[in-house]
């Protein structure tokens, strides 16, 4: 009765991004949370996918510059929409092509990328 | 198929008996024992030691070692218990009763009686005498030995000091002070020790 | 085609306990697009980590949220538990059970009051948080708050709950059940309540796994997703199927929700009779180095924390994805084709809390 697999992770490259998520709905899972986070220079962005059955957890971890531009997935997930808003907003994460964009304005804050430390840009290799 | 008038017994029910809820100013509120209400201090078993201080959450409590006094500012408290949990002394405690509002925030100071400020004073005295006859000692016994040792271990003291940031090393400051402060060039050494 | 018009909802609606703005695209009486915007009570929450050391961030991550406050401090704990490699003693895995149990009864039944208030049952919403005053009054003998818990530490919890108190809860609890009976008869019995409820706003399961639902919502759905399954806690321990129905609409919720109140009682009685004697915390030494992704179930659904810590008192990154911005997709399809007069009840039948969604 009890299911607690291990979570997974797993690293991958920019250009993967789409075709692993794509991979992951056609295994039937679910976009259970995205978000960024900021390690050592770089942004780190997870991408988790969870399995209604199995319970298993998958986490795509796409490492990322601060200035590289990253790929919207709301065209292969529209649910990802929220998200990926939110790592725009939070971090400053350049996200192109969101399919419901709300320029910075989600949680209507006016600072800019307050999440990301105010050095992040000397840190940055 | 009863779907209808099925809520009429609760309803017949309640037209007849007393009301569940509390006539409150009037009657007093029983708030159980475990009620987490408002922090109150046994400021003469306070060691001014500051560990409420670097433990409390939104940082609403200061302490001043030298005056004696213990402040905390109610309205920002959130009353989570974590410095009871952590005063060495236990003599924080949450009780019942929650703080009574309030037009602006204020600060309630709490200060030690004069007895228990005297004897601290005599005890940091005491304290700070026997330091500095082992300072003494210590320092006559390496200056016999070997000179040049003694002055490098004297010199990066500055710098430990400067690179303790956290608001926990401000927070000791002042207890270092009193202590320190008749021993003129206390040790490297002494200073972690005295953080701890 | 009929008249097209825009209708603002909200931040400030009777049946909209918090902020949250819908636009909505009216088709005569018909929505034919919702587009929610929310961000009118964004706290930073997250952003305390850089003041905050991850004990301390307990205390943050249960003000989270006023009404599943506990699980959110719970899920916290068991992620920097999970990191740090700490192995809490048995006896505090079973009270954090009991007190999850009781916080989702607490939530599912101010919820079901809301959800009377909503369809203008107004003595059933008022009957609901009658029995709902019981068990916050239970919460607070144990805990000392009634809403924040604030008994969860890294290492364990701070208080305990003897065999007498567990007792008298247990003995309560059966005479809560009586209650509910009575309002599970109002609510899934009655002609009217049925009239608002029975096919409104129906997700299949399909439709519902792809937009990611969670929690009762999904479940109504027929998705059998319950976080508790994967064992956390004292749930490994313990006897329980999700709750699920195949119908999926605003009733189904309804049900669900109902009856996961009994499955509740049921768990609490399970963990107060096998709960074992035992310390309340272990000492935790050290910082979190590493990250986990923790996932419990809430009132509301499946929420994820993601904790990472880089070996120094203050963490790197604490995340909290909480359910309702998981079913904010679900919300917006469910709105689709509903009519106008639908609108506030599906907004409540996910649960929204729009406090903990923005953080």
């Amino acid at each position: 009765m009890i299911k607690c697999p291990e979570n997974e992770l797993i690293t991958i490259e920019k250009g993967e991004l789409l075709s692993r998520c794509m991979e992951m709905k056609k295994s039937g899972l679910r976009l259970s949370q995205a978000c960024a986070a900021f390690c050592d220079g770089n942004y780190e962005l997870s991408y988790s996918f969870a399995d209604d059955e199995t319970y298993e957890y998958k986490t795509l971890r796409l490492p990322a510059g601060l200035d590289e531009e990253i790929p919207s997935i709301t065209d292969i997930i529209p649910t990802a929409v929220f998200y990926e808003n939110e790592m725009a907003e939070m971090y400053g994460v350049k996200i192109q092509m969101i399919s419901l964009d709300y320029h910075n304005k989600l949680y209507r804050i006016e600072e800019e990328a307050p999440l990301l430390p105010k050095d992040a840009k000397s840190t940055a290799q | 198929m009863s779907s209808i008038l099925n809520f009429t017994g609760t309803l017949l029910k309640n037209l007849v008996s007393k009301p569940i809820t509390k006539n409150y100013p009037e009657e007093p509120a029983v708030y159980p024992e475990r009620t987490r209400g408002r922090i109150v201090i046994d400021i003469d078993q306070c060691i001014s030691c500051g560990l409420c201080v670097r433990n409390c959450p939104p940082r609403c409590i200061t302490v001043d070692k030298n005056e004696g006094t213990w402040t905390i500012n109610r309205f920002d408290c959130i009353a989570c218990g974590y410095c009871a949990s952590k005063c060495p002394k236990k003599c924080l405690k949450l009780i019942p009763g929650y703080q009574k509002p309030g037009r602006s925030k204020a600060a309630v100071t709490y200060r030690k009686s004069e007895e228990v400020m005297e004897a601290e004073r005599q005890k940091a005295a005491e304290m700070a005498a026997r330091k500095a006859a082992a300072l003494k000692a210590a320092n006559e016994k390496k200056a016999a030995a070997a000179p040049a040792p003694a002055a490098k271990a004297a010199a990066p003291a500055p710098a430990e000091n400067a690179a303790a940031p956290t608001p926990a090393a401000k927070a000791a400051v002042p207890a270092q002070t009193v202590s320190a402060a008749p021993a003129n060039a206390a040790p490297a050494a002494a200073v972690p020790e005295e953080k701890q | 085609m009929g008249n097209i018009s825009v209708v603002p909802f909200g931040p400030q609606h009777p049946v909209l306990p918090e902020p949250i703005h819908l636009d909505l695209v009216l088709e005569d009486e018909k929505v034919i697009e919702a587009v929610p915007s929310i961000g009118f009570v964004h706290r930073g929450l997250e952003s305390l980590i850089v003041k905050k050391d991850y004990n301390e961030m307990v205390y943050v991550a249960e003000r989270t949220c006023g009404i599943c406050s506990f699980g959110h401090g719970m899920g916290y704990v068991e992620a920097v538990e999970k990191i740090m490699g700490v192995q809490i003693p048995d006896r505090a895995r079973y009270l954090r059970t009991i007190w999850m149990e009781l916080s989702r009864m607490h939530s599912h039944l101010l919820w079901l009051g809301l959800l009377a208030d909503a369809f203008g049952y107004e003595s059933l919403f008022y009957h609901c948080w009658r029995i709902r005053e019981q068990i916050l009054d239970m919460i607070e003998e144990s805990t000392g708050g009634r809403v924040i818990f604030s008994v969860n530490k890294v290492g364990g919890v701070m208080k305990d709950m003897d065999a007498q108190m567990l007792g008298r809860f247990v003995e309560k609890l059966g005479d809560v059940e009586d209650q509910i009976t009575g309002i599970r008869k109002n609510f899934l019995g009655d002609k009217t309540v049925q009239m608002r409820l029975r096919g409104v706003g129906v997700l299949t399961k399909q439709q519902a796994h792809d937009l990611g639902c969670a929690g009762p919502f999904g479940r109504a759905s027929g998705i059998a997703t319950d976080m508790r399954t994967r064992g956390y806690g004292a749930y490994s321990e313990l006897e329980f199927e999700p709750i699920i129905s195949n119908d999926g609409d605003s009733y189904a919720r309804c049900q669900c929700r109902i009856d996961e109140l009994f499955q509740s009682i049921d768990l609490i009685r399970q963990a107060a009779s096998a709960i074992p004697a035992g310390d309340l915390f272990v000492p935790v030494k050290g910082n979190p180095d590493g990250e986990y992704f923790m996932r419990i179930e809430q009132p509301r659904g499946e929420a994820v924390y993601y904790v990472k810590g880089t070996g120094k008192p203050y963490l790197n990154r604490l995340r909290i994805r909480t359910p309702t911005f998981a079913n904010l997709p679900g919300l917006c399809e469910t709105l689709k084709g509903a009519d106008y007069a639908d609108v506030p009840i599906l907004v409540l039948t996910i649960d929204p809390c729009i406090s903990c969604t923005e953080r």
